[in-house]
């Protein structure tokens, strides 16, 4: 399974990569929205992208909704991981496209019982 | 941890929750019993089971047995079984309940998660029902755990495990570090102090009883008591809800196995 991680963090995007190689996904980064949405065309094969809320120039709901406004991503899962904690904004969140919200901080086990909860399953 | 030390707290569990602590489990009465014997002022645990050894019984007793069972717990915990329930179970118990009445039950509901974890699936998936007289039982063997349960209260670890985000932003206020389930979905449980092995009050029917990851503590003789008195419990029709690991076999003929969603649930022959 093929994953990108979103996030203009190099710290965390290490983090998530940490997280996320064990659970069997190839792995690619982008440390922008920008840089981001490039990348997805590059690979068909996307099932899952991880993407942070607050980035510089293009933050992650504008990310998300930019990839649902394309039919041709439609089979990606979009999760936010974000500092981001109100109920209103994971409300837009949702409203913008994503699967599933994840509150930082969390837990290796937290991200596998959410990526479970949109039919991604890891052993 | 000394050995007549565990051994004293083994017997007292035993004798109190029925539950069996082989010596593997050391560690366990270790974590649970540390933080309970600095709460209640002692150096450690050898000090704690001295002063329990002091009197045969009392509300000392009663808390180190309750910090021994206390499960643990998260929201659509396994997740299956959540979804056997809304695809299939509800709406065939749905159409067939003329007096538009459930009754569910929720044992060994430990902080809540489970049973809160139905109230929003009837919430979300079944509106209907706002109409109906609709009960959620939650009973726990420990006052403490029923406390948190009741305030509906939890951190942000707890809500982040296992609840999907639609639920999450539509079902919870959050106060800084705390998420509390708003009002609606509080009230729809009844929280209840209940030990499964002591005489149980009486109780109406139930359509469907989970009582998940608790059974497992037992000897087999409490198993298949426990599961004789859900028996009598549980509507002809009714579902009965076990853990992932467990099942009534070689403990209750009169349970039948059926599988729902790839998940096993029982019903009576």
């Amino acid at each position: 399974m093929n994953a990108m991680i979103v996030d203009d963090s190099r710290a965390m995007r290490r983090i998530l990569r940490q997280i996320v190689e064990p659970l069997g996904f190839q792995v690619i980064e982008a440390g922008h929205g920008v840089e981001a949405l490039n990348r997805v065309s590059e690979f068909p094969d996307l099932d899952l992208i991880l993407v942070d809320w607050n980035m510089p120039e293009m933050n992650g709901i504008d990310f998300v909704t930019a990839i649902r406004a394309n039919p041709a991503h439609r089979g990606i899962k979009l999760v936010m991981v974000t500092t981001e904690t109100e109920p209103s904004k994971m409300a837009r969140a949702l409203m913008a496209g994503v699967d599933e919200f994840v509150m930082k901080p969390f837990t290796p086990e937290i991200l596998v019982d959410k990526l479970r909860l949109i039919g991604i399953s890891v052993e | 941890m000394d050995t007549t030390d565990f051994c004293y707290v083994r017997d007292l569990v035993q004798r109190r929750a029925a539950i069996v602590l082989e010596t593997e489990k050391t560690y366990l009465v270790e974590s649970r019993l540390q933080p309970l014997a600095r709460r209640e002022g002692f150096l450690n645990i050898a000090e704690l089971v001295a002063k329990l050894r002091m009197s045969a019984t009392g509300e000392l007793h009663g808390r180190v047995v309750e910090a021994m069972t206390t499960n643990e717990t998260s929201f659509f915990r396994d997740l299956q079984p959540f979804e056997a329930f809304r695809k299939v179970i509800l709406p065939e118990l749905i159409a067939k309940r003329a007096t538009r009445q459930l009754r569910i039950w929720c044992a060994a509901c430990s902080t809540g998660q489970e049973p809160y974890s139905i109230a929003m699936l009837l919430r979300e998936h079944f509106p209907q029902l706002a109409t109906w007289d609709v009960k959620i039982l939650a009973t726990d063997l420990s006052t403490q755990v029923l406390e948190k349960a009741r305030s509906g209260s939890f951190n942000q670890i707890e809500v982040n495990r296992g609840l999907g985000a639609p639920y999450l932003s539509k079902y919870f206020d959050r106060q800084g570090l705390t998420w509390q389930l708003k009002a609606p979905i509080r009230q729809m449980i009844e929280f209840r102090h209940m030990n499964l092995i002591e005489p149980w009050p009486t109780l109406p029917s139930m359509d469907v009883v989970f009582i998940r990851n608790v059974l497992i503590y037992f000897d087999i003789q409490t198993k298949k008591d426990i599961l004789r008195r859900v028996r009598h419990l549980l509507r002809p029709d009714g579902y009965l809800f076990l853990g992932g690991a467990e099942s009534t076999m070689n403990l209750d003929d009169s349970f039948v196995r059926t599988e729902v969603e790839k998940f096993s649930v029982y019903r009576l022959r």
